[in-house]
């Protein structure tokens, strides 16, 4: 076991893949230099130049050019720096990388796996640096998405998205870069689509992504000093969406909470809810509640990010409303 | 080379199979055998094929929404790919692509691309590839004047200029980016735009596919020898439609006198002015055999299955939940 953080555990999943597999590849804006938030350190000088290739702030060539060298048998890690810039390629994500393989009738496979910081996690990042973005590339069949919320599943869940072959995109947590933890020493690898039960608890389910599944463990702690037994599902990844999961515990505790960091209009916890609302409404005693970011652009004032921010107070208030101790308020 | 394009008279039969091919399509489009329309490819056969001519068998291109010539010229089976127009299991995309995108891996199509400009940076990552193992293949991108003006055009050339990528970039003008003059499109041009990134550039008569294949050898070559990127922009006209549903809708956009004095620079006219009659009409007649068996065998195909409409998807076998997730 060594402890990581966040972002040596990236890297380190990134060395091991590298050193397991020559065709891995990487490419993004400042990788070389180990990579404005330090998830590539190292790599440039342990591979050398001719397997980490900086490039010019080209989102759209970044993802073009991973997609085209996939075709052309490598297995290419790109870093989108912060993940609000899918947006600046979005062609890429949204209508090339996911629909090669169905369009070409299988001949083609999209080996790769995009990469970058995502999340507010309360930093004053501001309406285009802070963003949680997961629901966008939800919305697109063919992609596979996979949030991390600890070192070792940073660890695990990359080195699993790099074997996939299908595209994979990792939203790592810009919060959780500095988060340490004890890591596995062999070969870490977690299976996309298995969600983690990180609590167990009766009286109700709470799940949870990244960021948000140490928000619920804080507020399951709390919600303990109530009374509340909390049981907290860690997703880690949205496709494959473990389901049965999810079904699994709320026909243990009867009630559903689903906290994700960004904005509630169309969230993940959109396609949770209605999942529940459509296989366990037999087993369900209250109201699916969602707790979610604000719909609004992400403010950097402390005060108003704090507002529009997934917190644990929220997450308690939430819970104890459902469970009948407060007068629901949700937000 | 691309099997069958040494000659001056592989070059005639080759731009024949396009031309034909795509007077089938429309014969199709219009019988409701081919749904959601063609974009034509008549009146540029000598671009596609002049490019194809330079490469070889293991090169590899991208195409754009008007692909159908650029298919056929990298040596693509045309019943294969009327098959896949018509929407066919056994079409090159399994009837899952259809004309706007045809990929043939056997055969070095990486793919038509319907996103205008698109395919740039997949030619640019496709060489990387080629650069990095050394296989010595180039990548041929096609895009048209109108594609000139995406933004992901000038990040593929950027990449491609500082890597000193083997890739081809492959300009199309045919004067219109659907109804828009290219002068009243493009400021400055597509020569100086690459230039302007360090890369050669060349601006060639597109109807006459000797002087395409003559340009496209050159850059091919250099590429080859690592020497980095080229652009070859190539003059032509489409002497039909911007997209089939123009004989839906008409678009008043270019006068019939425009269309005649291009038609009279015909590319199979030029070419097939450097082969004997006789041959010429020999090859027109075995094009006309081999579009026939095409038909044939495209519309005794049978449709996909609708049970396999997720199938392709994720090359782990994954089926996404019904209805959510
Ligand atoms: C990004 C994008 N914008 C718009 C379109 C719609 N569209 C399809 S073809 C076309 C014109 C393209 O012109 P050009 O690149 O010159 O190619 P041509 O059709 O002349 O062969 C347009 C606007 C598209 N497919 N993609
Ligand atoms: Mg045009």
């Amino acid at each position: 076991m060594a402890e990581l953080t966040y972002r040596q555990a990236i890297a380190a999943a990134l060395a091991q893949e590298m050193a397991r597999d020559e065709r891995v590849v990487l490419l993004g804006e400042d990788v070389a230099s180990g990579g404005v938030f330090k998830t590539t350190t190292g790599l440039r000088e342990r591979f050398g130049p001719d397997r980490v290739w900086n490039t010019p702030i080209s989102e759209q060539a970044i993802a073009g050019a991973a997609m085209g060298a996939a075709m052309a048998g490598l297995r290419p890690v790109a870093e989108i720096m912060f993940s609000d810039f899918y947006a600046t390629c979005w062609d890429q994500v949204a209508n090339e990388i996911p629909k090669v393989r169905y369009m070409t009738g299988g001949q083609l496979s999209m080996p790769l796996v995009l990469r970058g910081a995502n999340g507010s996690g309360g930093l004053g990042f501001g309406s285009q640096h802070g963003q949680s973005v997961e629901n966008w590339a939800m919305c697109v069949p063919g992609i596979k998405i996979a949030s991390p919320a600890t070192p070792a599943e940073a660890f695990g869940l990359l080195a699993a998205a790099i074997r996939d072959n299908d595209p994979v995109i990792v939203f790592e947590h810009k919060a959780l870069y500095s988060r340490k933890e004890q890591c596995p020493d062999d070969e870490h690898v977690i299976p996309l689509g298995r969600a983690a039960v990180v609590r167990p608890g009766r009286d109700c389910t709470l799940v949870a992504l990244s960021i948000t599944v140490g928000i619920c463990l804080a507020a399951a702690d709390e919600l303990a000093t109530h009374g509340i037994e909390a049981e907290v599902i860690d997703l880690r990844t949205l496709v494959p969406l473990d389901a049965a999961a999810v079904l699994a515990s709320v026909a243990r505790t009867s009630r559903l909470v689903v906290v994700e960091e960004n904005p509630g209009q169309l969230g993940w916890g959109a396609s949770i809810a209605a999942i529940a609302a459509q296989e366990a409404f037999y087993d369900l005693t209250a109201p699916v509640i969602r707790i979610s970011g604000g719909n609004v652009p992400l403010p950097v004032a402390a005060s108003l990010e704090a507002e529009v921010d997934v917190s644990v107070p929220r997450v308690v208030a939430g819970v104890r409303a459902l469970l009948g101790q407060l007068r629901q308020s949700t937000g | 080379m691309t099997d069958g394009l040494h000659t001056p008279a592989d070059l005639y039969r080759r731009m024949r199979l396009i031309r034909g091919f795509e007077e089938l399509a429309l014969r199709l489009v219009k019988s409701g055998e081919i749904v959601g329309g063609i974009h034509p490819y008549i009146g540029e056969e000598a671009v596609a094929v002049g490019v194809c001519a330079a490469l070889a068998d293991h090169d590899l291109i991208t195409s754009t929404h008007r692909g159908h010539g650029h298919v056929l010229a990298k040596g693509s089976d045309p019943s294969r790919m009327l098959a896949e127009l018509a929407g066919r299991e056994t079409g090159l995309n399994r009837g899952r692509g259809g004309s706007m995108h045809a990929a043939d891996v056997a055969v070095g199509i990486l793919g038509a691309n319907a996103i205008v400009g698109a395919a740039a940076p997949i030619a640019v990552g496709a060489a990387w590839a080629a650069q990095r193992s050394g296989s010595g293949k180039v990548v041929a991108t096609f895009f048209g004047d109108g594609g000139l003006n995406q933004g992901v055009l000038l990040e593929a050339l950027n990449l491609a200029a500082l890597w000193q990528l083997p890739v081809l970039f492959v300009c199309e003008n045919n004067g219109y980016a659907t109804t828009m003059p290219t002068a009243t499109g493009v400021a400055g041009n597509a020569v100086g735009r690459a230039e302007a990134f360090g890369i050669p550039a060349v601006t060639v008569d597109g109807m006459d596919v000797e002087v395409v294949r003559d340009a496209a050898v050159l850059a091919a070559d250099r590429a080859r020898r690592a020497e980095g990127p080229a652009l070859i922009e190539a003059m032509t006209y489409r002497f039909g439609p911007h997209h089939t549903m123009e004989f839906r809708i008409r678009l008043s956009y270019r006068t019939q006198e425009e269309i005649d004095e291009w038609r009279r620079r015909d590319p199979l006219d030029i070419q097939g002015g450097r082969i004997a009659a006789g041959q010429r009409a020999r090859l027109d007649a075995e094009i006309a055999e081999i579009l026939a068996e095409a038909e044939r065998f495209a519309l005794a195909s049978p449709r996909p299955d609708p049970a396999g409409a997720l199938d392709y998807l994720y090359a782990s076998g994954m089926v996404a939940r019904g209805g959510v997730a």
